[in-house]
């Protein structure tokens, strides 16, 4: 056991969290038994530490009583550490003389008999009390943050992030896997509920994205690498060529009606594979940035992606003085310096062959949500025109809700937009079609502002609502009504009847879901997936935008479902906090450094081992050195370094030592049956 | 490989032709079938719906007979074998109260059952353990021009998605094209038979028979390819009373295993065909044999 000093002064306080922790843990008794531990000159049990005079608390009783150590036992110290730490250095100590230890979490929430739960907390708290009487002040480093912000994905959420960034004068780099931002919104005719054309309203932020000088817009770009840490991102991002010079491309075009293919050949990925481009191509009219670009695994030029100079070139002569195209344009990597990120990657829509009983692939009349948002759309294959896969016109339509969504087979929860985008599928199909509409729904979920009229509205129309999960959809004719048609077959569990409904046309109201890459662009970032791969919020009420990881934001549906106005909203809230972030100009690091003691070998086995580099070699003194502004405080390098002698400051092996010590002793007192005793 | 092999009482009676075509099959793709001895009933159709726990008992009674017969691996080819012995796995390993139950009646015979016999269907081994291409090797007498409706019936997938999609099931369509046949595409190939409903509520069972048979001509469909004694049994012995209620539907129905045998070129009488009512008399094209 380690003797303490004499001066060692250590108040305890014990933090009821309302109900929280007392329901389980016996705080008064908890306060009495490390009351008597050397060193202890006070200990409190409070309703709520982290309340203002809990706060002020502390910093009386440092004045009063010359604490010079302060431990809580509290809550999780993702939560309040940075709380009492605020409040010991205003109480005039350094902050890191201050140990909390979490009692909820780890005691009252986990377990269900008080007696034990109360004795865990003792321990738990001794621990805490020998590991603070050992701490030592520690200096914290201010670091400059780089005021540039990257915001990856170009959907609404990253374009309203980029352009509040942008307009508060910060640089941008804004990242867009595709080779136009606009993510799924540009695909849509109209937005529910108000039906107001989603070009008119998405279009002027695509331009001004394209054209503010404060934002660097890359598309058909991934990013690769992220290194560094709050306010010093070092960000790698890989151009893939689209074998046309962006900057001297002007957008005319003339290229593609000059292509050697003279008809659009190859599925349009823009319009779902309902419509056909050519191998060079812009994906659609309002494009940003203004650029075409080669598809290389279908241009004559090239043979399966590799060059081969056996087209006429046809686009190039049409180009003319421009030179805009370049068939040996490579791969680039650059490297940026950005101080906060958001990530707006999105959703991926779910993948509707995973439910075969809906004919998806075998029927061709059976479309996606986001098929039917391309036919509908006047700039669509069909210039809006209904017109099926086998040329007929729909006289009945079907659109199936849930699928993917809300089912234990596929996918869980719910999607949250697929009622109401149904609905406005359903009224535009009407109004393109005059066909009859029939939704097949399990609730109708529409909570938000105008959404419920707009239902209301679409009853009034004459859509039919029919309440029960579809079962299944096929060509098996009964009467002869039903041949040439795709029935449905469900319960109706409002009519309790199996119904048979025929009709010419089915779209399924696919869900959202996680990218299928979610979980390498989680590990670049440095990010958590929740259990439905949507990346994880700090708090699900109070850090909604926030990270795990500090100075990385999220926005949209790569959060999880929702609709453009609150993916908006959420947008404009990451971009806030990044700013908050910024203009503060420096963090403050956690002072967590490894640090090389005086009986370094210079035996070197740390050197490779720095995932950061951050370690030296200094050939004078034949020893290690390590650079603190790079060291991240992994601590691999201490649990390396064979002779012992690379310490850690807030994890000294005194410290850690101790804390072990301090939970293994046997001492009688915090066993249950004592505890129990008054 | 080596199998246990559970026949069921259909496979020994109204179902003879599928253990006559299935046995030559298998021994034509080097697998052995051997047949559990004193095996008993495996608890299906009414056992399950008056006493559940009296019928897993019967069917654990076959599993421990297959334990002790050092054979890890049980193949019951009829589809409500199938079921039922796997459903008793699944009880067994899920609910405690019914493996004390069973355990207890096992006990009382001297028998032990430890739960980790796989049960199998052949549909299941000759696809994913011998493997299309070993069974593409033995076609002799390729199906070429026969059109066929695959029919899975109610119980082969459902509940248990062991080896196939629930909904849309293809094992069996794989396997008839593998041997050169036209599958026609059958959107009823789960639908039920009518199971025993043809016995008790005639009405409504003959009426399923019809819609089975009905929709399986309409998409021109020669035979259709069963894996189970019931959907066989139905679709093939109920032609008279579907004509008089909705007029003739002539369609025969297969076993898969009889398909099988018709490719691999084994002698006919091997394989049963005779005992359908309404028999399939079509017959692969003999190859032509090239002379120098
Ligand atoms: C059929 C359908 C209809 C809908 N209709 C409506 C409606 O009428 N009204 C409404 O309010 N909402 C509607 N929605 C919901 C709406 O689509 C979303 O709210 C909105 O698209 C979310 O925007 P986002 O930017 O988060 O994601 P997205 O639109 O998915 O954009 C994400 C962007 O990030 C890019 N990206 C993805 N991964 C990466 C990566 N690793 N690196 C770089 N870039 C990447 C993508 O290419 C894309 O451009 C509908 C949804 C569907 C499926």
């Amino acid at each position: 056991m380690v003797s303490l000093k004499p001066e060692i002064r250590i108040g305890f306080y014990v933090c009821h969290c309302g109900h929280n922790i007392a329901s389980m843990v016996d705080c008064a008794d908890v306060a009495a038994y490390v009351g008597q531990l050397p060193g202890v000159v006070l200990a409190r049990d409070y309703k709520y530490m982290c309340s203002d005079p809990g706060q002020e608390l502390i910093q009386k009783d440092i004045a009063e009583f010359g604490l010079n150590r302060v431990v809580v036992a509290s809550c999780s110290p993702l939560l309040h550490e940075h709380t009492f730490r605020a409040a010991v250095a205003a109480g005039g100590l350094n902050p890191f003389l201050f140990h909390m230890v979490n009692i909820r979490e780890h005691a009252s929430w986990v377990h269900t008999d008080r007696a034990a739960a109360t004795a865990k907390a003792k321990v738990l708290a001794r621990a805490a009390i020998r590991r603070a009487a050992l701490a030592r002040e520690l200096p914290q480093r201010q670091i400059p943050i780089n005021p540039g912000v990257l915001v990856v994905g170009g959907g609404i959420a990253g374009i309203h992030a980029a352009l509040t960034l942008a307009e508060a004068g910060k640089h941008v780099w804004l990242i867009e896997r595709e080779a136009s931002i606009g993510g799924h919104m540009a695909k849509f005719d109209k937005t529910f509920p108000t039906l107001d054309c989603a070009a008119c309203i998405l279009t002027p932020k695509m331009s001004a994205v394209g054209a503010h000088p404060n934002i660097t817009l890359w598309s058909h770009s991934d990013v690769v690498q992220v290194d560094g840490y709050v306010g010093n991102y070092t960000v790698k991002v890989r151009r893939r060529p689209r074998y046309v010079n962006e900057e001297l491309c002007t957008g005319c075009q003339e290229c593609i009606g000059n292509c050697i293919y003279k008809e659009p050949k190859f599925p349009d990925e823009f319009n779902e594979g309902l419509g056909k481009r050519k191998p060079i191509h812009i994906p659609f009219p309002q494009a940003t940035p203004q650029v075409v670009l080669i598809d290389p695994q279908v241009c004559l030029n090239f043979k399966r992606g590799v060059l081969t100079d056996r087209c006429k070139k046809t686009c190039v002569e049409a180009c003319g003085d421009r030179k805009a195209i370049d068939f040996t344009q490579k791969e680039e990597t650059k490297e940026i310096q950005v101080g906060a990120i958001i990530v707006a990657t999105g959703f991926k829509p779910f993948d509707v062959r995973r439910v075969p009983q809906y004919g998806y692939g075998t029927y061709p009349n059976v479309y996606t949500a986001l098929e039917v948002e391309r036919l509908v759309n006047a700039s669509g294959p069909t210039a809006g025109e209904i017109v099926l896969r086998d040329g007929r016109r729909p006289s009945a339509i079907a659109i199936i809700h849930c699928v993917g969504s809300r089912d234990k087979k596929t996918n869980r929860w719910c999607s949250r937009v697929c009622c109401m985008y149904s609905m406005k599928l359903a009224h535009l199909l009407k109004e393109h079609s005059g066909a009859e509409l029939y939704n097949f729904y399990i609730d109708i979920r529409a909570p938000g502002k105008g959404y419920e009229e707009f239902y209301d509205k679409l009853n009034e129309e004459g859509v039919h609502f029919i309440r029960g999960r579809v079962g299944e959809v096929t060509d098996w004719a009964m009467i002869p009504e039903e041949e040439g048609k795709l029935v449905i077959r469900v319960e109706d569990t409002l009519a309790g009847v199996v119904r048979r409904i025929p009709v010419d046309m089915v779209v399924l109201a696919t869900g959202l879901e996680p990218h299928a890459d979610a979980q390498a662009v989680r590990r670049l970032f440095n990010m958590s997936c929740g259990t439905e791969g949507f990346f994880l919020e700090r708090h699900p009420k109070l850090a909604p935008v926030s990270t795990f990881t500090d100075g990385v934001y999220i926005a949209g549906c790569c959060q999880g479902p929702r609709d453009i106005p609150d993916t908006v909203a959420q947008a404009g809230a990451a971009a806030a906090e990044a700013l908050a972030l910024i203009d503060r100009g420096h963090i403050l690091q956690e002072p967590n450094t490894a640090h090389v003691l005086a009986d370094c070998s210079g035996c070197k086995s740390c050197l490779p081992l720095c995932p950061y580099t951050a370690i030296g070699f200094d050939e004078a003194t034949h020893q290690a050195v390590i650079n603190e502004a790079l060291c991240k405080g992994c601590g691999t390098c201490v649990a390396a370094c064979p002779s012992g002698s690379i310490g850690q400051h807030l994890f000294e092996d005194d410290e850690v030592f101790s804390e072990i010590e301090g939970l293994l002793t046997a001492d009688p007192e915090p066993t249950p049956a004592l505890a129990a005793t008054p | 490989m080596k199998f246990a092999y559970f026949p069921g009482c259909s496979l020994k009676g109204l179902g003879r032709a599928y253990e006559e075509s299935l046995l030559p099959v298998m021994r034509h793709l080097g697998l052995e079938l051997e047949e559990l001895d004193d095996w008993n009933c495996c608890g299906a159709t009414a056992y399950m719906a008056v006493d559940e726990a009296k019928a897993c008992v019967l069917a654990a009674r076959n599993l421990a007979l297959a334990e002790r017969s050092g054979r890890d691996q049980l193949l019951a080819p009829c589809a409500a074998c199938y079921l039922v012995l796997n459903k008793t796995k699944h009880y067994f390993h899920d609910y405690p109260a019914m493996k004390a139950t069973i355990d207890r009646a096992l006990a009382a015979v001297d028998l032990a059952y430890a739960g980790d016999t796989a049960v199998r269907h052949p549909l299941d081994v000759l696809v994913n353990d011998v493997g299309l291409d070993a069974i593409r090797q033995k076609v002799v007498r390729p199906l070429r021009g026969l059109k066929v409706a695959t029919y899975y019936g109610c119980q082969l997938v459902r509940p248990y998605a062991t080896f196939d999609d629930p909904y849309n099931p293809v094992t069996m369509d794989r396997l008839v094209e593998a041997l050169g046949a036209t599958v026609v595409r059958y959107p009823l190939k789960t639908k039920c038979c009518g199971g025993s409903l043809t016995g008790t509520v005639p009405e409504a069972g003959i009426r399923m028979v019809y819609i089975l048979l009905n929709e399986a001509r309409k998409r021109g469909a020669d035979c259709l390819a069963t894996v189970c004694p019931l959907c066989q049994f139905n679709l093939d012995a109920y032609h008279a009373q579907v004509r008089s209620e909705y007029g003739d539907v002539i369609v025969p129905t297969v076993y898969f295993t009889q398909l099988m045998g018709l490719a691999f070129g084994l002698p006919e009488k091997q394989l049963g065909l005779h005992r359908a009512a309404v028999p399939l008399r079509w017959r692969p094209p003999v190859p032509e044999v090239a002379h120098a």
